[in-house]
């Protein structure tokens, strides 16, 4: 199975030595194979799991986030397009889709309230906690944001993980209105530069 | 739905929805913009492409926040997949093959390819036809009320270097990077379209990568955003691609802006 858009771009074993091909538990799983489906859920569930939280917070949401997200990707597994990228990152959008769907949907009455500014702390981008968890590829994803300027980062961060929109993570950050997403993209490009991934 | 403070101006350019795109990318447009961004979209191989490229980066984003999840979890949703039937795949006009295509989408890193050489190649290519074009490089950006256009900031910056090329039938490229922004514009005059069934394709030739696809300009448009680093590029170049672009370049160049050393 060739590596369409290899994570990393050029490097095939970044960290887990025999890492499951996802592109083929995805076609399988679209034909109704579940044990492929198993694999590619345990290949993938800590990252879907982690960013659900990291959106939503609540633990018991991030996990009904994760589960319905898997059986999107369950559903769906067949309109993955190889050609327009990774399996990874056909998963992570819909995980991070639905995260972002929880909480909009949850606030959508105080935010029409017109406070955008919450009481709690961006999230944390070095807990240590994490670090018993940190492998190879974190490292260099650590590594590759700590390029990005504090500005790229913080609203990169406030969008993803924060699960805010452009104009939300602007007023938060004190941006003119419009300069948040140029951040946003910015970041990302820098990103995904660094880390030669990409189509 | 939420509202930016000052409204949302009606219909923005071209250039401010190219810039949607990391927004879009990560979930970060409200529904109207989410929508008029699709719109978009779909006609716009550019941006599919970029907004393919950055999920591609933001996907590596949860490698840094793992959270193992509990068993239940696992026989949860492998007990709920047993009891739903996954789609058919989709078959639009002949654009998906049973299997994944075998051709491999060329990966970014390839060997540098050097500078001088293309210059050299870029002169010596002129570019036929003579199309007549009123260079009007901001007539698609109608008063911006709040900020000057991402084009204009670029046009306008305190350390805008522009770099000009005149070629043998009167057309002329303008290259207007700024380092500070890390944004560059091209602007071109008296360009003739590109032939039928083909697309002028912008480059950013960055050290150890080589050549990196930095945006499509189509026929009838005379200025665009480049997309990607051009702050720590060496060099851009136009090149003329088959429809929708290309990965890498196929043909040489018609013209290349080598940059000023910082």
């Amino acid at each position: 199975m060739e590596h369409l858009r290899p994570v990393p771009a050029g490097d095939p074993s970044p960290g887990s030595p025999a890492a499951p091909d996802l592109t083929d538990l995805l076609r399988r799983a679209a034909r109704g194979d579940q044990a492929a489906f198993a694999q590619l859920y345990d290949a993938t569930a800590a990252r879907a799991l982690g960013l659900a939280t990291r959106v939503v917070r609540d633990p018991a949401q991030a996990e009904e986030v994760a589960q319905e997200a898997f059986l999107e990707i369950w559903r769906t597994a067949s309109r993955f397009d190889p050609q327009r990228g990774s399996p990874l990152a056909w998963m992570m959008t819909i995980v991070h889709r639905k995260a972002v769907d929880r909480v909009r949907s949850a606030e959508a009455a105080t935010r029409r309230d017109a406070t955008y500014h919450r009481e709690s702390e961006p999230v944390p981008h070095d807990a240590t906690a994490e670090a018993a968890h940190a492998s190879l590829e974190a490292h260099r994803v650590r590594t590759a944001l700590g390029s990005l300027t504090p500005v790229q980062r913080e609203a990169l961060e406030l969008a993803y993980f924060g699960g805010y929109t452009h104009t939300e993570v602007a007023t938060m950050l004190e941006l003119p209105v419009g300069t948040a997403k140029t951040r946003i993209r910015d970041g990302l490009i820098r990103l995904r530069d660094t880390m030669g991934v990409g189509a | 739905m939420t509202t930016t403070p000052g409204g949302r101006h009606g219909g923005p350019s071209s250039g401010d929805i190219h810039a949607l795109s990391g927004a879009y990318a990560v979930d970060a447009l409200d529904d109207a913009e989410r929508a008029e961004f699709e719109h978009h979209l779909a006609g716009c191989e550019a941006c599919r492409w970029e907004v393919d490229s950055l999920r591609e980066a933001s996907a590596l984003l949860p490698e840094i926040a793992p959270i193992s999840p509990p068993p239940a979890l696992r026989d949860r949703v492998l007990a709920e997949i047993a009891t739903v039937r996954p789609l058919p795949p989709e078959v639009p006009a002949g654009s998906r093959a049973p299997e994944p295509a075998d051709t491999v989408v060329p990966i970014r890193r390839r060997s540098r390819r050097l500078v001088t050489g293309l210059v050299a190649a870029a002169a010596a290519v002129a570019l036929v036809g003579g199309g007549v074009t009123v260079w009007q490089p901001w007539d698609d950006e109608p008063g911006q009320e709040i900020v000057a256009s991402p084009m204009q900031q670029v046009l306008e910056a305190e350390d805008a270097e522009r770099y000009e090329q005149t070629f043998p039938d009167g057309a002329k490229a303008t290259l207007v990077r700024s380092e500070s922004m890390n944004k560059a514009v091209l602007l071109t005059e008296d360009m003739p379209p590109p032939p039928e069934g083909k697309v002028y394709e912008l480059w950013l030739d960055h050290e150890e990568v080589g050549m990196v696809p930095a945006g499509l300009m189509e026929a009838g448009e005379h200025s665009l955003m480049l997309e990607g680093d051009p702050a720590t590029a060496l060099a851009a170049g136009i090149t003329v691609e088959p429809a929708g672009g290309s990965e890498e370049p196929t043909s040489e160049p018609v013209a290349l802006f080598p940059f000023d050393e910082a």
